[in-house]
């Protein structure tokens, strides 16, 4: 319990400096994107509108402390302005779609990145000097080394538009709309190969050299003798015994690494114009839209805020040490 | 891509201890010359060596303005062009051998600032605790957890374009990695018997500090400088290749911002993408590997499973899981 | 196998146990030799280092390599234990022979709770249904003397005399004739050590299983085993019926332990203990191995590894000049 509340006082500390950090990023910095807007939409602006930018981007009047009460009060209301780009739409209309998407990605790879990488890494150690042992770590580990992007790219060159296996972009079949359809799943599915095959290409060979090296610490200790003075049989040992107490230092780091993860998955997301966060946030870089930059910001940091919210819960409930407080 | 870390465990502090006030500097770099000896180590310095040889040597191997328009565009590989030409009609070998400077350069500085950052808030965090332990823990967790790209384009789209703003937004960014092991390092040293025999004896904080933790700390320090290098090198190539970079400098993150903007993949210039993608993926492989060379050289359960292992094969023991026995009367 | 060995539960012979390092071989066992019969309990005393551990571990087989048999035999019930194969091994263990470890908070699994770590023995040898491992898991603790209702805890939830007994309760699951204990009540202060050792006793005198007693400490023995092996640098020095040790201790390491504890009863003693440090095994002492800090040493002992002699009473003694029916 105690464990929990002090994650999330952690949690609610980086929320803040988040929020904090938007506010005051677009006032400490040389120029003044309101008039920058203004100047791009070339004068085709009537006064109402300056004022209504002004607004919508916080630049009311009054002193400091005041505009920013009035900012955490409208975030709160999930009122997050108005997208330059795509002026006058609200960008919180723009960005759900986009965060489902993203959740819906991540998920999907960072499961089977933890998963399979894990799991390797119990067999790379059960069977050690074995074949998986000699080629995984230094092919996977080579892997590791592609930037996200880049291994975006290649797949995309060589299996979407060389062999044609998979489609080259979105989340599913342009013809389509977003049903509960067999069709619809199926084609979400087929358009989510490529992009989470990326990921989890690039991931897996960390969580498997963890996993090895906890695993390897693990195996050197009391209970594994005893689990096998008992007459276990090994696969009980590797897993029952073993396993089961490496894997929770790789779920605390885990929880840290997925600001990273998510970071690489946002450029993944870019290269396959998979309509999550990630393209959002090409566009907004592409076009200058502070406001939408901002939100985007936001959005992202609180998701990983509360993925690692919900990792710490697991953690929780696997590892009763930590269960006391 | 994977930033690997060396394991910090209790066991880590290298064997010269209590007894000795002042660790002799050579033994600090104990791990170096085992490291020689360790394959990994080699092919990784090796990999570096070649591109930093590169790097130095790019007005020899690949004269000429690579910025130059040589040929026509996307032209795929031949003899003349062994890389081919990129969109614009340059020579993507040329760029490649050129590009090696910025992105080696900006690397390795980056990485350098990142870690020196690192190891001054950290050690600061883990040698005076109480108070400014808990706001720097704080804001190093706080760091850890914020996704980090965001972050990334949120300082670049607000500070003015150009080296320094990469320089800083990299650094912004990449420092909580590094200060947690350090702190967590400084803290374990800090109880150690030879730094309380300095305190006893009066010396300075200053001095304790640099002269009896940081030179203990050397190992750490090396692996925190790789791992933020290959940091440095990725963050610096998505940046770029999201076009937050002086797009006519040639580097191979803008390399490959240009050949997503010329469409290479709908063209079909796979020779646009593949080279400068490749260089970053060996120049952080061969960092990696020195990482785990130097994890396993350092972490002394680790080298005595070395140990073991070459221990066993020499007697053909397979299994590890029960008692072998070797009886020279039977077969054994 | 000998005349002797018939009828004997374990029969160790010449049991040599090697530590494989690229430095060398480090013979931590060396050429020992000791039986346990049915429903004995033979205590083996030494100090740290002196291979006792080994010996146990090395009875199941789960000395880890770099650690490797070199030579002797092991014998249970007739069956030869250094010959079986891993899966002979897997059915053998914990059925026939079961090991009380040293510490019990670093041998339980710290995230399974203590009743799965009890039935799951149950459940892989005899593939008893949970339900009914559960039972019996129950009665075993209150046996061992664990309130039932701390079956599901987990093991830091438990106190140290509690998790002793919760390894014992383990042990003695299958009810296994032999149960080795590894100095099973060094980690405990000295009231609880007490209690557990009771404990024992009582058990073994309602289950009627023999046990293997390794310790440092001989007066643990006094009241529990009927015969007694001193072990030193890996050999065994001295080895007698407790009463007949305790009386009339003839090997001179063995004089020197006795020396080293005070007795609370009885008059006010001089401690002597034992001049000099243990032998390092890389290089042991040439002869015997305890003559550089035995007082009665002679130029013979540093030559010659003497051989062992046994007097009518049982007792045997490895010494060129043995204590001769001393008095403590």
């Amino acid at each position: 319990m105690k464990y929990l509340l002090k994650q999330m006082g952690l949690y609610l500390v980086a929320a803040w400096a988040a929020l904090t950090l938007n506010f005051l990023l677009p006032r400490a910095m040389p120029g003044d994107p309101v008039m920058s807007l203004i100047s791009r939409m070339r004068g085709q602006i009537k006064p109402e509108q300056i004022a209504s930018i002004k607004a919508a981007f916080g630049f009311t009047d009054g002193p400091l402390w005041q505009q920013y009460l009035q900012y955490l009060n409208a975030v709160f209301h999930g009122d997050f302005g108005i997208s330059i780009s795509s002026y006058p739409v609200k960008v919180s209309d723009i960005i759900s779609t986009g965060l489902f998407w993203t959740i819906l990605l991540g998920v999907v790879s960072l499961l089977i990145s933890f998963i399979v990488g894990n799991l390797l890494g119990v067999f790379i150690t059960w069977r050690r000097g074995g074949v998986a042992d000699t080629i995984l770590p230094g092919l996977l580990t080579f892997m590791g080394s592609f930037p996200y992007f880049w291994l975006a790219l290649v797949m995309l060159f060589l299996f979407a538009f060389k062999l044609g296996w998979f489609p080259l972009r979105h989340a599913y079949a342009d013809e389509l709309s977003p049903a509960f359809t067999w069709t619809f799943i199926q084609s979400v599915l087929v358009h989510m190969v490529l992009p989470a095959g990326s990921v989890v290409l690039v991931s897996v060979g960390g969580w498997m050299m963890t996993m090895r090296s906890t695993m390897v610490g693990v195996l050197s200790e009391d209970y594994i003798v005893m689990a096998e003075a008992k007459g276990l049989p090994q696969r009980m040992v590797m897993f029952a015994y073993a396993m089961r107490n490496a894997i929770l230092p790789n779920i605390t780091q885990f929880g840290m690494s997925l600001g990273f993860i998510l970071s690489g998955q946002l450029l993944t997301e870019m290269v396959f114009s998979y309509p999550g966060l990630g393209f959002y946030l090409v566009k907004a870089v592409n076009t200058q839209d502070y406001s939408l930059m901002q939100a985007l910001f936001l959005m992202i940091t609180l998701a990983v805020l509360v993925a690692n919210f919900i990792v710490d819960l697991l953690y929780v409930r696997l590892d009763p040490r930590v269960r006391a407080g | 891509m994977n930033i690997p870390q060396i394991s910090v465990t209790e066991a880590q502090t290298p064997e010269v201890r209590s007894k000795i006030r002042r660790a002799p500097r050579l033994a600090q770099f104990d791990w170096f010359t085992r490291m020689l000896r360790d394959p990994k180590a080699v092919i990784g310095l090796v990999i570096l060596a070649i591109f930093l040889l590169m790097a130095v040597f790019a007005p020899v191997i690949a004269p000429k303005d690579p910025n130059r328009i040589v040929g026509r565009a996307n032209q795929a590989p031949t003899a003349k062009f062994i890389f081919g030409t990129t969109g614009q009609g340059k020579d993507v070998f040329a760029q490649m051998v050129w590009g090696a400077r910025l992105s080696l350069g900006t690397g390795f500085l980056t990485g350098a600032l990142i870690t020196l950052l690192s190891l001054a808030l950290g050690m600061t965090a883990g040698y005076f605790r109480g108070w400014v332990d808990g706001v720097l823990s704080t804001a190093t967790n706080v760091f850890l957890i914020i996704p980090g790209l965001p972050l990334l384009i949120t300082l670049a789209m607000y500070l003015p374009p150009g080296a320094m703003t990469i320089i800083i937004v990299l650094s912004v960014t990449g420092w909580a990695w590094g200060a947690r092991v350090f702190r967590a390092q400084t803290l374990t040293l800090r109880e150690k018997d030879f730094v309380s025999a300095a305190v006893v004896s009066g010396e300075s904080t200053f001095n304790i500090i640099f002269r009896e933790i940081l030179p203990n700390m050397t190992s750490l320090v090396v692996s925190s400088f790789f791992g933020s290098v290959i940091y440095a090198i990725g963050a610096d190539a998505g940046l770029a290749f999201l076009g937050f970079e002086n797009v006519s400098i040639v580097s191979w993150g803008t390399m490959l911002f240009w050949a997503g903007n010329n469409s290479a993949l709908l063209t079909g210039a796979w020779w646009t993408i593949l080279p400068p993608g490749l260089c970053i993926a060996l120049v952080a492989f061969a960092t990696t590997m020195l990482i785990y060379s130097l994890d396993e050289v350092t972490n002394p359960r680790l080298r005595s499973e070395k140990e073991i292992d070459s221990v066993l094969k020499r007697f053909h023991i397979r299994s590890r899981r029960s008692t072998p026995v070797l009886r020279h009367e039977r077969g054994g | 196998m000998n005349a002797e060995d018939k009828g004997a539960l374990l029969a160790v012979r010449d049991l040599s146990v090697e530590y494989l390092t690229p430095r060398g071989a480090v013979k931590a066992v060396d050429h020992v030799s000791f039986q346990i019969q049915p429903g004995e309990v033979v205590g083996l005393a030494g100090e740290s280092g002196s291979g006792k551990s080994t010996i146990a571990h090395s009875v199941l087989r789960i000395l880890r390599p770099p650690a490797v048999i070199s030579g002797g035999e092991i014998l249970f019930r007739g069956d030869d234990i250094l010959g079986m194969t891993q899966q002979q091994l897997e059915a053998f263990r914990w059925k026939n022979v079961a090991l009380v470890f040293q510490s019990a908070m670093n041998a339980l699994n710290p995230v399974v709770s203590v009743v799965d770590q009890v039935t799951d023995t149950m459940m892989v040898h005899q593939k008893m249904p949970r339900k009914e491992a559960e039972a019996r898991a129950t009665e075993l603790f209150r046996v061992v003397g664990i309130d039932p209702a701390r079956l599901h805890s987990y093991p830091h939830e438990l106190s140290g005399g509690m998790r002793q007994r919760a390894v014992i309760a383990i042990a003695m699951a299958l009810n296994p004739p032999l149960l080795i204990m590894d100095e099973p009540t060094t980690a405990l202060d000295v009231v609880v050590q007490k209690e557990i050792l009771r404990q024992i006793i009582a058990l073994k005198r309602d289950f009627g299983f023999s046990i293997l007693f390794i310790t440092h400490d001989l007066s643990l023995l006094v009241e529990l085993a009927d015969t007694i092996a001193i072990m030193y640098a890996g050999q065994i020095v001295e080895q007698a019926g407790s009463r007949e040790l305790f009386d009339h201790p003839r090997h001179h390491y063995t004089q020197g332990l006795m020396n080293s504890f005070p007795s609370i009863s009885g008059p006010k003693r001089r401690l002597t203990g034992i001049p000099g440090a243990p032998p390092d095994m890389v290089a042991p002492p040439s002869g015997c191995r305890f003559h550089p800090r035995c007082l009665a040493a002679q130029a013979c002992c540093a030559e010659k590894v003497p051989a062992p002699t046994m007097d009518e009473n049982g007792h045997h003694v490895v010494c060129y000049f043995p204590l001769e029916g001393g008095e403590r």
